[in-house]
């Protein structure tokens, strides 16, 4: 065995840092200072639903440490996914998102396309209107709405309110204003000279919009997908308003309106269901997270 | 393939006019540039043959047809631009064929379409990959491909290689030679590069202001040189101009620069010049390269004249000097041997032979 010998005696070199180091060091102490305590204050809400979804009843409103489940149950969430009417407000949900993100796009892309590129007389104001109708709070809205909806029940006779479908016509006041805008800044930021490529080569406008513009912004197009769907998910007002029928409920309003019995809150079971209803959107953000980053920063460099 | 006419073309944005009645006509497979500096209106001339632009006035004729109305897709012609405008989530073969397949070519056409120009331009192993693992060069290559495999009647280069470094320009500036040669398609390149212009160009198409100031062979424009600005946008480093004026001295004709400072014009030129009224404010327009180190035996129309020298730049096969005469900064290109210094006198000549006379006023060549 031959021995290895390290010489101890080198000369010992000091690590110099540099201001630029130290300023780099304080910088990330300070960011995960503030990250910290972001991820708790964001953290928190949900992980008190979920120890108390865990929670009987009886555990719940006994006086023990909140924080801390003593006997844990999945009661609850076996009454909610076996009860019917969880899986109605459920599917109601899920169809009226999916439903709406498909009108929104259909709507919005084109419009996007022809806001950003084809350039005629006012285009630039109505991008701008466009904008401004998004900046409308739906609490300002809803009254209008409603008695629009109604007014149209009378006069034709099509009621409206009351349906869950009624929703497809609401929601996307809401998110075609913000996914146009949106994809009216990813579509800005692809280079002028690449349509003018597409038209030279003999695209018409609807090739140049679904074989070139579609496929280059599509990290765009995912982002404003995504928030479509989670607006109309998360959606509160607007279904509170318009839909009272406990088949018509979506799951934000059904929760509410069903497992609270006057003062008798069903805490356990609200948690568990608002738990489970936030799944589908935390699903959707996993897998596409990367793409919506991409599509949110478009534009910062140009590529 | 086909001829391209402009007739009076004016391009105006609002109360702009960024071309002002412009005439032109490019030949069957003539490689035509247009150069100018910025804002000259030649990128819009482009455009307006490509029909990206509408024209405000005037008629453009592709192959004898007027195009004014034609939308760009059925004008046959195709574009590179300067920043390439490849599709970014197609690959090299994918970008090249777009055009075909918009049209329902059958594929096997296609592929031997794509195959034969990018032998042609040595991209055959990159035909798979994206736009974004390519090198900028490469990219050009790729953006000539999709020209070349539309075959179309006009082949239009909008500062192509404004965006490569000055290697790489040089080279595949031979490259688009060597694609014209062996395609012949009728060519309009734009550019701000005079030299680029120089060397591609069949003819060469000078504007400025949105006029055209001359259209010429590269030699016609650098030895006879329409206007001021054509002479000293023409060559590099540019012309040297030089405030004079004629006099007649001993039943000769002399160009007077300076109070101390006079040559007697050679013959050729002395009759050339005879008619000038000798009151006339003019220039005298001398190319850095008739500018030389003084010969140690006369030559008729060498003028030998000493000269303080500002600066020198060795280039190493020469060396550019400068000096300051009535006002005006010259260049002069001499000899590395000849010992020029900066701050130091040296003995230089001036080749009247090729000297050229300007109106001051009009900037006119006379």
């Amino acid at each position: 065995m031959s021995t290895v010998t390290i010489d101890k005696s080198g000369p010992t070199r000091k690590v110099k840092y540099g201001s630029m180091s130290r300023d780099r060091t304080w910088a990330l102490r300070w960011s995960y200072f503030f990250l910290i305590l972001f991820a708790i204050f964001s953290l928190t809400p949900p992980l008190y639903m979920l120890i108390t979804s865990l929670k009987s009843s009886a555990e719940i409103s006994a006086a023990t440490n909140p924080w801390w489940v003593y006997h844990p149950t999945l009661g609850n969430y076996v009454e909610l996914l076996t009860s019917n009417q969880f899986l109605r407000f459920f599917w109601n949900s899920a169809w009226v998102s999916i439903i709406v993100v498909t009108i929104t796009m259909l709507i919005s892309v084109p419009a996007a396309f022809a806001l950003a590129r084809m350039k005629f007389w006012g285009s630039a104001t109505l991008a701008t209107g466009v904008f401004l109708t998004y900046l409308i709070p739906d609490s300002l809205l809803f009254i209008p709405l409603f008695k629009m909806f109604a007014v149209f029940g009378d006069w034709t006779g099509i009621q409206l309110v009351n349906r869950w479908y009624v929703l497809l016509f609401i929601y996307p006041t809401l998110t075609v204003p913000f996914c146009t805008w949106i994809m009216i800044g990813y579509f800005a930021s692809i280079p002028k000279e690449l349509d003018e490529a597409a038209i030279i080569d003999g695209a018409s406008w609807f090739q140049t919009l679904t074989r070139i513009f579609i496929p280059v912004a599509l990290p765009g197009l995912i982002a404003a997908t995504i928030f479509a769907f989670t607006v109309s998910w998360a959606q509160f007002l607007y279904p509170l308003v318009f839909t009272t029928s406990t088949d018509q409920l979506v799951l934000p309003v059904g929760i509410i309106t069903t497992l609270i019995k006057g003062d008798v809150f069903n805490w356990g079971q609200i948690m568990t269901g608002a738990l489970l209803g936030a799944a589908p959107p935390l699903i959707i953000y996993a897998f596409l997270m990367d793409y919506y980053i991409a599509g949110l920063t478009a534009g910062a460099t140009k590529g | 393939m086909a001829d391209v006419s402009l007739r009076k073309v004016v391009k105006r944005y609002d109360e702009v006019e960024a071309v002002r009645g412009i005439d032109l006509d490019i030949a069957d497979h003539e490689f035509v540039v247009l150069v100018g500096p910025s804002g000259c209106g030649k990128s819009t001339t482009l455009r307006m043959i490509a029909g990206l632009e509408d024209i405000s006035d005037g008629d453009i004729m592709i192959g004898g047809d007027v195009v004014n109305d034609v939308p760009p897709k059925d004008r046959d012609i195709a574009m590179v631009f300067q920043n390439y405008a490849l599709y970014p989530h197609m690959t090299v073969a994918e970008n090249m064929s777009f055009g075909l397949r918009l049209k329902h070519y059958p594929k096997a056409e296609i592929t031997s379409r794509v195959t034969e120009a990018a032998r042609m331009l040595d991209i055959t192993d990159l035909i798979d990959r994206k736009p974004k693992q390519l090198s900028g060069g490469q990219r050009q290559r790729v953006a000539m491909g999709r020209a070349i495999v539309r075959n179309p009647k006009v082949f239009l280069f909008d500062e192509p290689l404004s965006n490569l470094d000055a290697k790489l320009r040089v080279q595949m500036r031979i490259e688009i030679k060597k694609v014209h040669q062996k395609v012949r398609t009728t060519t309009v390149y734009v550019t701000h590069d005079q030299v680029e212009a120089m060397t591609l160009a069949d003819r060469v198409v000078v504007m400025n202001h949105g006029r055209i100031e001359q259209i010429g062979t590269p030699n016609e424009l650098y030895h006879k040189p329409a206007t001021r600005f054509v002479a000293s946008f023409i060559g590099s480093p540019a012309m040297n101009f030089v405030p004079c004026r004629l006099e007649d001295v001993g039943g000769k004709l002399n160009v007077r620069l300076t109070d101390r400072l006079a040559f007697t014009l050679p013959p050729a030129r002395a009759a050339r010049y005879q008619a000038l009224s000798r009151t006339d404010k003019l220039l005298l327009g001398i190319r850095p390269e008739h500018v030389m180190e003084a010969r140690p035996h006369a030559e008729p129309g060498i003028e030998p004249f000493d000269a303080v020298l500002d600066v020198t730049e060795p280039m190493g096969m020469e060396t550019l000097v400068y000096f300051t005469l009535e006002g005006s900064q010259i260049c002069g290109r001499v000899n590395p041997n000849a010992g020029a210094q900066d701050g130091s006198p040296l003995r230089l000549a001036v080749d009247l032979n090729n000297m050229h006379l300007l109106n001051e006023v009009t900037g006119a060549v006379l």
